[in-house]
């Protein structure tokens, strides 16, 4: 067999990297290159393209190998697929790294692997390029490293100080599922591992005994992955599990993968369309639940099948359901009540709570402001108007939800 | 009518001195032209700007970092309207700090329209290497934005890349960059940029990152708005990458499931060797076993199970109720600050933490999930008769002489009682198991307690530990 070029790899590593939702590069410690190497990282991330898919590219997002000795049915790289195998040597990670990051084209590298040999030789080759890319060549862009879970100890404790952000993919929301579809993962050892980078991260924050701060632990935390539409669990158990993660390990971000087809799939998984508007939905949800002081079950509960209305936001979802809370007048209601109404977000809310200092706020002001009026409507009261029966009509649902699609004469 | 000329370069420090001069004369805003470098002369002449008046003119921070950012907006009438509002601030100071204000609306929305345009020339600049002139080496771009943000824009890219020389042409100007700071060159015709194999190898990895099964347009022309496009290498291939997807969909549901290669089975069958669930008959054995536990739920939501510690031969078994928020993390039991009270305690008395067992009737934490936040909850009945396996294992191993339980929890789970504990605090029962066991306050209640009862309650936990010590020397 001809060898493979490094055009060839990029192709076959990149494909196979696709699949993880996670691109941010924002979030981390300042840093640039006035004072030797290259790169500069810190405030927000920078996306330097997006696919047709929607998704940005803020980092170059390869898989060290797909060699894998793992049988995960949702995964394209399992040991029981024909996909076309392919490996970077460390030097070439590191050289794409840098000379698309010299062009401006990316915030620097999400490193992934299949496991290949175990999971202590798969993980100290993905340190050995973080320590090339930030020690050798003074590489101070970013770099999120996906850790092994099995790994020992000590390899992912040192990647940790090379790393932006490290992760471990929860892969699914229920533990049962996750013993049939990717039998040599279990979830107690990902938990684990989130456990012991949360651990990790606490003890670098602390000061010695001479105030003296050791190096951060991955200071743009860390974050994981959960595949939606793959198990039968509903969004309510999504958002359970998914709360359960922020609130024990201090979780950056879960991001929501939709399940999507994936060449040479596995009999134990359907080839469906990828359910786009329910991972849409959920992280709207999970943006609920992180800023706007909303718990899993709440949003939940909206409906009694457990899954998130596909038509409506959460939010809105959650207001419809929970009507006698409405109307809010914004004149005087407290912050966390603003933020629950429709078509308020966190900026609006502050600007309100700014703009109240200066005077009545009226319709037009709020418009100005950036509230989504068409929204916020049925759910406020102010000097100039009032929703009077609107907030408790019938037909409310059906003002926001759209019209249901007419069934065809001449099909 | 006063003229004012800015410079190409440096016109915000321009129109900052002239608009001082000007607002100390208390001239309005609509008798000032501020003209561009191209503009043609006034037809009727103009006067020029006055010098310092005798007016005090204030500016507020908030004023002028909104100034300099609306000064990079294409908008001609930008600096007429800066002007407005350094005029309007001087009768009423605090006009922006109002959101739902009208003028500081418009100069807001400007100014986010300029960030915008800055944050996607830090996207979508794309460097080309070019011949080197000396030991660095030296790129060069072409880049259209949409507002003149030349000036505001590049102190990026010198942070960013340093150690190299590089230049980013745009139609308003160059910025040049060679080591020291960044000059700035009127515009030249476009440059002609070499070709780089790195673009090629981009377009490689643009394509493959790409997944056909999910198509969504809309989001990613509203973040990488068509107007870029001409100047990227990658966005050429939207077009073909969008007709093939569907093709690409349907050979993946057509091609369907494929045999698994043969090597795939042996490799699975080694990695997935059944664990042995036969009784264990070794303490590390039942560890074994217990971290794999799935007995009650409760292993679905903690971290870990957090097996018991210490001297697996020692006379003293101390039993705890569950791991809590620190020990399912680190699983180990009793590193938390429950734990280091039981510690503090041990200590006093003389019990040596390293010649006891200890260990909880509950291997894994409950709790409930508040934002950051996890709050512990009791076990319940039937989660401690399910652990209550585990116990009895440890138990057998260690076959203690005394048992101490802490709190209600771990004395159901070795005696079976249910009964309140008050009146059964400092005294001794029979085990489920053989052995007595010493009933005490778990060191979490006492931290829970304030004022004197604390004391108290700390004071029976050492006189009951020191009570089992006299046991085991009886």
């Amino acid at each position: 067999m001809a060898q493979k070029t490094l055009q060839d790899k990029l192709a076959i590593l990149s494909d196979a990297a696709k699949y993880d939702a996670s691109c941010a590069s924002s979030g981390t410690t300042r840093r640039d290159s006035r004072k030797g190497g290259i790169g500069s990282a810190g405030g927000t991330g920078i996306c330097h393209a997006y696919t047709p898919d929607g998704r940005c590219v803020s980092l170059l997002k390869i898989l060290m190998t797909n060699f894998c000795i793992y049988d995960c049915a949702f995964c394209i790289n399992r040991v029981s697929s024909n996909v076309e195998r392919a490996r970077f040597t460390p030097e070439e990670v590191v050289t794409l790294t840098l000379e698309f990051y010299r062009r401006n084209m990316i915030e620097g590298l999400f490193l992934s692997s299949g496991i290949i040999k175990s999971p202590d030789q798969t993980m100290s080759d993905i340190l050995r390029i973080a320590r090339m890319l930030r020690v050798d060549h003074g590489f101070k862009g970013y770099i999120h490293l996906k850790t092994i879970p099995d790994a020992s100890p000590e390899l992912v404790e040192e990647a940790g100080l090379y790393a932006d952000r490290m992760s471990v993919n929860i892969e699914l929301p229920q533990d049962g599922s996750l013993r049939e579809l990717a039998p040599e993962k279990r979830p107690e050892t990902i938990r684990a591992s989130m456990a012991g980078m949360r651990l990790s991260r606490e003890a670098a924050k602390e000061r010695s005994f001479r105030g003296k701060r050791p190096p951060a632990f991955a200071p743009a935390g860390q974050s994981t992955q959960m595949i939606v539409g793959a198990d039968k669990a509903t969004d309510r158990e999504i958002l359970g599990t998914s709360s359960r993660l922020y609130a024990g390990y201090d979780l950056k971000r879960v991001y929501y993968s939709a399940f999507s087809p994936i060449p040479d799939a596995s009999k134990a998984l359907p080839l469906i369309k990828p359910p786009l508007m329910r991972e849409h939905r959920l992280y709207q949800a999970d943006w609920l639940m992180r800023f706007y002081g909303f718990d899993a079950d709440e949003i939940g509960a909206a409906r009694p099948d457990g899954n998130l209305d596909l038509e409506i936001d959460p939010k809105l979802a959650w207001a419809l359901a929970n009507r006698t809370q409405f109307p809010v007048d914004v004149a005087r209601a407290p912050k966390e009540l603003l933020l629950r109404v429709p078509g308020f977000g966190t900026k609006t809310v502050s600007r309100i709570l700014a703009a109240r200092r200066n005077g009545p706020v009226r319709y037009g002001d709020l418009l100005r402001i950036g509230a989504i009026m068409s929204k916020a409507q049925p759910f406020v009261v102010l000097p100039d108007w009032k929703p009077g029966l609107l907030t408790d009509s019938d037909g409310l649902r059906a003002r926001f939800a759209p019209p249901a699609e007419q069934l065809s004469l001449f099909g | 009518m006063i003229r004012v000329d800015l410079p190409r370069f440096r016109s915000f420090e321009a129109w900052r001195a002239a608009a001082r001069q000007l607002a100390s004369n208390r001239v309005a805003a609509d008798e000032v032209r501020w003209a561009a470098p191209d503009d043609p002369a006034e037809l009727f002449g103009a006067a020029s700007v006055p010098g310092l008046g005798a007016q005090p003119v204030v500016a507020t921070k908030d004023l002028l970092d909104l100034a300099r950012q609306v000064s990079s907006h294409s908008d001609p009438e930008r600096w007429g309207l800066l002007y407005a509002a350094l005029m309007r601030t001087q009768e009423d100071r605090r006009f922006l700090s109002n959101p739902a204000d009208p003028m500081r609306n418009r100069l807001e929305r400007m100014a986010k329209s300029v960030r915008r345009d800055i944050h996607k020339m830090h996207a979508f600049v794309r460097f080309h290497e070019l011949p080197s002139k000396g030991s660095r080496r030296s790129f060069g771009a072409w880049f259209e934005p949409e507002h003149p943000i030349l000036e505001a824009g590049t102190p990026f890219f010198a942070k960013r890349f340093a150690d190299m020389d590089w230049l980013i042409a745009t139609p308003e100007g160059i910025a040049r960059f060679e080591g020291e700071a960044i000059g700035f060159e009127p515009p030249a015709p476009r440059p002609d940029l070499p070709e780089d194999a790195s673009h090629d190898l981009w377009q490689t990895y643009f394509a493959n990152i790409f997944n056909p099964a999910r198509i969504k347009t809309q989001a990613m022309r509203s973040e990488m708005p068509v107007k870029y496009w001409k100047n990227l290498p990658e966005t050429r291939l939207i077009g073909e990458m969008l007709a093939d997807a569907p093709r690409r969909v349907q050979a993946m549901a057509d091609a369907g499931a494929t045999e698994a290669p043969a090597f795939a089975a042996k490799v699975t069958a080694r990695l997935r060797q059944a664990p042995d669930d036969s009784a264990p008959d070794t303490m590390e054995a039942a560890r074994a076993q217990a971290l794999r536990c799935r007995r009650c739920d409760l292993c679905q939501h903690a971290t870990q199970t957090v097996w018991g510690e210490g001297d697996p031969q020692a006379p003293l078994m101390i039993v705890g109720e569950a791991p809590g928020d620190h020990e399912d993390l680190a699983g180990r039991p009793f590193v938390g600050p429950a734990g280091q009270l039981l510690r503090q305690a041990m200590a006093e008395t003389g019990i040596d933490p390293e010649r006891a067992w200890l260990t909880n009737a509950v291997k894994h934490f409950k709790f409930r999930p508040r934002g950051k936040r996890r709050l512990h909850q009791n076990p319940n009945a039937g989660e401690v008769q399910h652990c209550r396996w585990w116990l009895g294992l440890e138990r057998r191993f260690v076959a203690p002489r005394v048992t101490v339980a802490l709190g209600a929890t771990a004395a159901y789970a070795l005696t079976g009682n249910r009964d309140p504990l008050t009146p059964r605090r400092g005294g001794v029962e029979n085990g489920l198991i053989e052995g007595p066991v010493l009933i005490t306050w778990h060191p979490s209640m006492i931290l829970r307690e304030t004022g004197p009862g604390a004391r108290v309650a700390r004071e029976q936990l050492v006189s009951d530990l020191i009570r089992a010590r006299r046991m085991l020397a009886g």
